[in-house]
């Protein structure tokens, strides 16, 4: 197909008076897993939501699998499977009740793997929805997307409540329906998660998406931490361009280096010779915080 | 027991609006009867004449109690009152009782509070004192009530005194109940059936084998026989079966885990049924439970509208309140009542489409609509799911009411006429309820959060049913509660005009309040 299977372009979404989404730009392509990484509130269910027409559009341009998500909503929703972050399930309804149903209504759902699925998150279907704990419910729609044969996962935080062998289990799943040509929107405040799994990552905040990228993009626009133990005390390395918070004690230096300035930085380390050097690439998490840093430290002008 | 004192006061609190309701509710259902008594016989000959027909009427001894005293206010009260009144205690203690123990424990709260410093019995004790006195509290405003009104003093604490004991021993049948089942759901199933079955026992019992109502906690409480000889001794059973249950209650309860059962929770299917592939399947399963009972409820009041037969103008007296409110300018008094009885029931199979439309908002709010809407179902397609069950439901209602009520015309006189004179115009009902129907898919399209005004419809209906006539209302105004304009069966011949306008108004609504749904946002 032509056009990849999520493109947004200015999408904006008022409640009343409030902007959830504020020209919201975002690109998914075909085959890969695509991190949509923000804080509570930011609009990444608001944006889920618009792609599965319950919500309208007030302005921008949305294609979903090459269709238009509000006016084709059925007949695009039988391609895809969605897994909300909160799921609420019947109260009288059991597992696996709840699994065929949804399946059915999707267009279909693949038996086998439906069992061992079933299996592997070691969920009994037999339960009432009313009895299942959090993580129970949350491997019940799982289930239920991961046993259909679809194109598109919207997963919406669906790893909460779950625990770290079960989110493993999860992982291998998305990884092989990735493989098999599959294409998937994760929205994730679990970096670790996204850093395992996601090709590329979209940072969203309040309602706009302010970075997009591979990983390693977006390292490349970061900071690298440098520790070096030098031959003697370095001279010149405060002008140099692209460091910053630069500490020297005696012939040992701390500082941040832009990632893609190391080429030079390093060149002037070498000149004065070099001990042993440590260099840490940004973590998510530091990526995620610089985006977010002015909301932890409110109090720094 | 540690600690039971504070959380009795924190329940005590969190239900006295409880506390008010239940027994305001069951007072006025005592006393009012007194008052409904004394407004409709107005000299004793019309009482004795009404009296002894009351006796000779089957349905009515198995729909209330032992026929005692008949040709007296009070005997009329406890007859009328007491089986109904002991029901009403003992779902009000089942609900009492599992708003404590089992929801407590389903939502896990229980387990919060059994991790601060409170004894192991301290919420159960807690419980069982805060429900006994609420029993106390209605038993002693209905004792009191019927004593102002004006009845035997002692005769009048008795009625409170054994309708307090009849709460008590449902009290612990729930208390009971919660110990065996691990829902709440289970608890009510227990317990309801339990009040069932005393109820059942006594009716087979007080129409022919007079042992069952013996069997019956109800059947003890009236056999005190209050205002046609008092006896006190049959509530020492009520004491006794009450303690028993409590005790038995009590041991199970330290026998087993926090949140868990003596009965296991059965597993249910792993796998969907051929039945659960559609909205309309879903949306059938999850209401067929309300559906069926709704039914079964309905065949019973159209029974017992029915089974008045044509007694009606001796039993309900022939004051000019009578005349104004049943016969509504009908000549006869009989077509008048069962006019009345028709729109009647119409009016409470209302409550059944009214709660039944209110399901796609409530599947909306619980998140359920989304996981669905996520799927190759249309948003019409769910709607349209969602509206048949109502739809279906609602036939089913009223056509139950119309063949009770034929079922009973029958029993009672012993004419066929009834289905033709009475059902078939039941059937005709449809049409308001469908109008009221389409009034609340439109607000639930527009504005879902007004969707509760489609209940002041109602209300406003029954208050122009009720006192239109009395109070004169301006025609424009009756004319805006839809069941004012079907012909008025079965003194009338059934006039298709009016029928139809209501079910074309009825299809507007409907389409206007899905064509809105299309467009606005899902929560």
């Amino acid at each position: 197909m032509a056009t990849s299977p999520i493109e947004i372009h200015g999408l904006t979404k008022h409640f009343g008076a409030t902007v959830a989404l504020d020209r919201l730009d975002l690109s998914v392509a075909k085959g890969e897993i695509h991190g949509f990484l923000g804080p509570n509130g930011a609009g990444k269910s608001t944006t889920i939501r618009v792609l599965l027409g319950l919500l309208r559009k007030d302005a921008g341009e949305v294609v979903l699998l090459g269709g238009d998500p509000w006016a084709d909503a059925a007949e695009l929703h039988r391609r895809l499977a969605y897994v909300p972050g909160d799921v609420n399930l019947w109260p009288n309804l059991t597992g696996g009740e709840v699994i065929d149903l949804l399946g059915r209504l999707r267009g279909g759902i693949n038996r086998r793997r439906r069992d061992e699925l079933l299996e592997r998150f070691e969920l009994d279907p037999t339960k009432r929805g009313r009895s299942y704990s959090k993580g129970n419910r949350q491997k019940v729609a799982l289930v239920g997307a991961l046993a259909s044969d679809v194109e598109l996962l919207l997963l919406d935080e669906p790893t909460s409540g779950l625990d770290p062998i079960m989110e493993s289990v999860f992982q291998s799943y998305v990884d092989t329906f990735r493989d098999n040509g599959g294409t998937v929107l994760l929205s994730s405040h679990i970096l670790a998660e996204v850093e395992a799994l996601c090709d590329r990552v979209s940072i969203i905040r309040s309602g706009h998406v302010v970075e997009s990228g591979t990983l390693s993009e977006l390292r490349h626009l970061t900071r690298t931490a440098v520790r070096v133990d030098l031959a003697s005390p370095p001279r010149g390395l405060a002008e140099l361009e692209g460091v910053y918070d630069l500490e020297v004690d005696g012939t040992r230096a701390r500082f941040s280096a832009e990632t893609a300035r190391l080429d030079t930085v390093l060149a002037a380390l070498v000149d004065v010779g070099v001990r042993s050097l440590t260099a840490t690439p940004p973590t998510l998490e530091e990526l995620f915080l610089r985006h977010y840093g002015d909301q932890l430290e409110p109090t720094e002008p | 027991m540690t600690g039971w004192a504070l959380l009795l006061r924190t329940f005590l609190r969190r239900d006295r609006w409880h506390f008010l309701w239940w027994s305001v509710g069951l007072a006025i259902l005592y006393v009012s009867q007194g008052w409904s008594v004394d407004g409709l016989y107005i000299s004793q000959q019309d009482f004795d004449e009404a009296a002894a027909l009351m006796e000779s009427n089957t349905a009515f001894i198995a729909m209330t109690g032992p026929p005692r005293a008949l040709n007296t206010t009070g005997g009329q009260v406890i007859w009328q009152s007491a089986a109904f009144g002991a029901v009403t205690i003992g779902l009000m203690s089942m609900v009492l009782v599992a708003r404590h123990t089992r929801h407590e424990e389903e939502t896990g709260r229980e387990e919060l509070v059994r991790a601060a410093a409170i004894g192991r019995y301290a919420s159960l004790v807690a419980t069982t004192v805060t429900v006994l006195l609420a029993n106390l509290v209605a038993g002693a405003l209905v004792g009191g009530g019927l004593a102002a009104y004006g009845l035997p003093v002692a005769d009048s604490l008795a009625s409170g005194a054994g309708l307090a004991l009849c709460g008590a021993f449902f009290t612990g049948v729930a208390v009971l109940a919660a110990q065996l089942t691990s829902t709440t759901r289970g608890l009510y199933g227990l317990t309801g059936a339990v009040i069932g079955t005393a109820y059942l026992l006594r009716a087979i019992g007080d129409v022919g084998s007079s042992w069952l109502s013996w069997v019956s906690p109800i059947g003890w409480y009236q056999a005190m026989h209050p205002y046609s000889g008092l006896r006190w001794w049959p509530a020492l059973l009520l004491v006794a079966a009450a303690a028993l249950a409590l005790s038995v209650g009590y041991l199970l309860f330290v026998r087993r885990d926090l949140g868990s059962g003596l009965m296991a929770a059965r597993p249910g299917p792993a796998r969907a049924g051929a039945g659960l592939r559609s909205g309309f399947g879903l949306a059938w399963r999850l209401q067929r439970g309300s559906v069926i009972g709704w039914s079964v409820g309905m065949l019973l009041g159209g029974l017992s509208y029915g089974s008045i037969g044509d007694q009606a103008g001796d039993l309900l007296g022939d004051s000019d309140l009578t005349r104004e409110m049943f016969a509504g300018g009908a000549e006869d008094l009989v077509d008048g009542f069962y006019g009345f009885s028709l729109i009647m029931l119409a009016l409470i199979a209302t409550a059944f489409t009214l709660s039944a439309v209110s399901r796609p908002r409530s599947q909306e709010e619980a998140g359920h609509a989304e996981m669905l809407l996520a799927t190759g179902v249309t948003r019409l397609r769910w709607l349209a799911g969602q509206l048949a069950v109502c739809l279906l439901g609602t036939f089913l209602v009223v056509v139950c009411a119309g063949v009770g009520l034929a079922v009973g015309y029958a029993l009672a006189t012993g004419k066929g006429s009834g289905f033709e004179r009475f059902a078939l115009p039941m059937l005709a009902q449809v049409a308001p309820l469908l109008v009221v129907l389409g009034f609340a898919v439109l607000l639930y399209g527009v504005i879902p959060r007004l969707l509760a005004a489609g209940w002041a419809l109602l209300g406003f209906a029954v208050v122009v049913l009720m006192f239109g006539e009395v109070f004169r209302f301006p025609e424009w105004l009756r004319n805006l509660s839809p069941y004012e304009h079907l012909a008025l069966a079965p003194a009338e011949p059934f006039r298709i005009a009016p029928f139809l306008v209501l079910l074309a108004l009825a299809a507007v609504l409907t389409g206007l309040g899905a064509f809105a749904f299309r467009r606005r946002d899902i929560a």
